[in-house]
């Protein structure tokens, strides 16, 4: 009898059909066009035709090369050396110009490194994207492990039984309600070079022997800088969903861990770890997955510099499909960024599976 | 033990302290928002330096507000950004509660094919199709007064439809609908009453907290809206309170001003959450439980 109830074709796809329309238009749809896209030549305005282009867009973006300089050498075989002592080698452009190594043909250099008398040179052919690929990564890397620990400890914290703990759980939680616009834009004072609040109160706390940093416009601090700015801003997003991992674990475990004896930290490797190990996924991948997105710091505090160490994937994408119109090379960059994501995706789906 | 560890009192008094100087932590940005707000700028900078920051002392006025209103159309911006915000939470109540009840209790020839594509959509985050997304947006049509135009950009319906329906939000009703007994929708079936009227009778009037928790992460990401209007909006008329923030940095930048705006659109949702903590929280934490 219950089938001749439920079954109802009809209504079915009446009451799902705005829904589900709204969502193959608005994201399926799209992201079908990102995968068509990044095989054209497509830009937001252009009087020409849009052509096929395979995989030429891929290869632009992710072109690398590895060359290997020797030293220049005069006639009688002897190493070049300026009046400063140092080898001279051949100009880079001599191999990336020349008709005998056309697959370097446009690249340029990414790093080098001295190795005995030659010089290794890693060249690509969008240095640009190739920093934003590595800062994207390294900003993962980072934020994932440190975010999702002090998170953890937060909860710890905040999981204790104390008269007005809400309170302070409310005060962690509040800046995931506050604009990450907002947020960023506030940190530009705190990270300020001249007067900001991070150097006066470093100085502070060493009399004065602290020599102030420019923190967003030195290239070698930029990114932490946005590490330590985005990780305080959301550590109370992931501090309530390892509280509800917490509150999901049965008492009746703690009270036979109490009977045993165990000490506080043994109670935590054996009792609360284990029962947090699908928190502890789902939260590394939230946040990987936010940290793969990162946009809105990059574009309110640094726009990528200085000298581009703070470019990320999504920057790039949106700079070049909207400020350049360039919404083939945009598009690319998506695929490749929803590419890492769905590997991530299928891990955790992995690591998670039912044993 | 650094200190005896029966004597409570001390043990209490030192956990209350690691928990205060963390909520400092959290709270001094806002606090320096807050009070630079009140300050003119040259006093605002100066202050930087030192405790005064935190502290609204010296040449307090309102004057920042005032300036604020001049430079930019801030009231315009605030109607901008509570109208798209309140449609989308709306629209996105409706038409993802129907879906999902669909989904829950209806049997119909497709159905988990078309459930399996909505959860799949998941995984694709908005920042990787907001570039084919502006272009699909920049040709549709649309009818109206003046009849039929093309192209959706510089317009409310841009930033409200593409956001109406989304995965997670069908996903949070879905799982809720599920929880409900079903001995209930069937009762009122066999009494007669329409597929519409078991939606609006009989779940809806039960669905209050999962309705709580879908328009509390709807309201967070539409209000907090800034990669999205910043490229399909360039008319001043249609631009929300994130992307107006741009007002403020053009020649000189007005650092007491700036503040005062930023005080403006965050405060009312600051005073918002303090009211409802606990459904905001509540919601975030459902959301962790997906997995």
């Amino acid at each position: 009898m219950t089938s001749k109830l439920t079954l109802s074709n009809r209504t079915g796809w009446t009451f799902a059909l705005p829904g589900l329309a709204l969502i193959v238009t608005f994201i399926v749809l799209p992201f079908l066009f990102a995968i068509g896209l990044s095989l054209t030549n497509q830009r937001l305005l252009s009087p020409n035709a849009t052509q096929f282009v395979a995989s030429e867009n891929y290869r632009q973006l992710l072109g690398l090369g590895v060359v290997t300089l020797e030293p220049e050498r005069d006639d009688a075989g002897e190493v070049v050396r300026d009046e400063a002592g140092e080898i001279q080698y051949p100009r880079l452009r001599e191999i990336t110009r020349s008709e005998a190594y056309p697959q370097y043909r446009g690249m340029r250099e990414w790093f080098r490194w001295q190795s005995g008398e030659n010089v290794i040179v890693v060249i690509a052919s969008d240095v640009v994207f190739m920093k934003a690929l590595v800062n994207t990564f390294l900003f993962v890397l980072v934020v994932a492990p440190v975010q999702g620990g002090l998170a953890l400890m937060l909860a710890l914290l905040i999981n204790q039984k104390l008269r007005g703990i809400n309170i302070f759980r409310t005060i962690y939680f509040m800046p995931v309600v506050v604009s990450i616009v907002v947020v960023s834009l506030l940190w530009r004072f705190i990270y300020d070079g001249q007067n900001g609040l991070l150097n006066s109160i470093l100085q502070g706390l060493t009399f004065g022997l602290f020599q102030p940093v420019d923190w967003l416009g030195n290239p070698s601090t930029a990114l932490p800088a946005v590490m330590a700015m985005s990780i305080w801003q959301a550590v109370g997003f992931h501090m309530v969903i390892w509280l509800a991992g917490l509150q999901m674990i049965s008492p009746t475990l703690y009270e036979a861990a109490a009977i045993e004896g165990a000490s506080k930290w043994q109670t935590f490797r054996y009792v609360t770890w284990p029962g947090l190990r699908n928190t502890a996924v789902l939260v590394l991948v939230v946040i990987t997955m936010q940290g793969f997105a990162l946009f809105a710091q990059i574009d309110v505090m640094t726009n990528g510099g200085p000298l581009d160490s703070t470019q990320t994937l999504v920057f790039q994408a949106v700079e070049r499909g909207y400020g350049k119109q360039d919404i083939s090379g945009g598009s690319t960059i998506s695929v490749i960024l929803f590419a890492i994501v769905l590997a991530i995706s299928l891990t955790q789906r992995w690591l998670t599976r039912e044993r | 033990m650094a200190f005896n560890p029966d004597n409570y009192g001390l043990r209490l008094f030192v956990r209350y302290l690691v928990l205060c100087l963390i909520a400092l932590i959290f709270i001094f940005p806002l606090v320096f928002m807050i009070n630079s707000s009140f300050k003119p700028d040259s006093q605002l900078l100066a202050d930087t330096s030192s405790l005064r920051a935190f502290l609204p002392v010296g040449d307090i006025s309102l004057d920042n507000y005032f300036g604020a209103f001049r430079r930019a159309p801030v009231g315009l911006f605030v109607l901008n950004s509570v109208l798209v915000t309140g449609a989308t939470v709306l629209l996105s109540l409706l038409i993802c509660s129907l879906a999902a009840f669909s989904f829950a209790f209806l049997r119909w020839k497709g159905r988990d094919v078309v459930l399996s594509i909505v959860i799949a959509t998941l995984i694709i985050p908005f920042e990787t199709i907001a570039i084919p997304l502006l272009l699909l947006v920049s040709k549709l049509p649309w009818i109206g007064l003046e009849g039929l135009q093309w192209g959706w950009l510089n317009t409310y319906r841009v930033q409200i439809i593409p956001w109406i329906a989304d995965g997670l939000t069908i996903f949070l009703f879905v799982q809720y609908f599920k929880g409900l007994p079903g001995e209930l929708i069937e009762a009122s079936r066999v009494e007669g009453a329409s597929w519409w009227q078991v939606y609006y009778r009989v779940v809806m009037p039960l669905s209050g907290p999962v309705l709580a928790t879908a328009a509390i992460l709807k309201f967070l990401v539409m209000y907090n809206q800034y990669l999205w209007p910043l490229i399909v909006v360039q008319q001043e008329n249609y631009r929300p309170v994130m992307v107006g923030l741009g007002y403020f940095f053009q020649l000189n930048v007005a650092w007491g001003e700036v503040m005062a705006y930023l005080t403006l659109i965050t405060v009312p949702v600051l005073i918002f959450y303090l009211f409802l903590q606990r459904a905001f929280i509540a919601s975030i934490a459902s959301t962790g439980v997906k997995g």
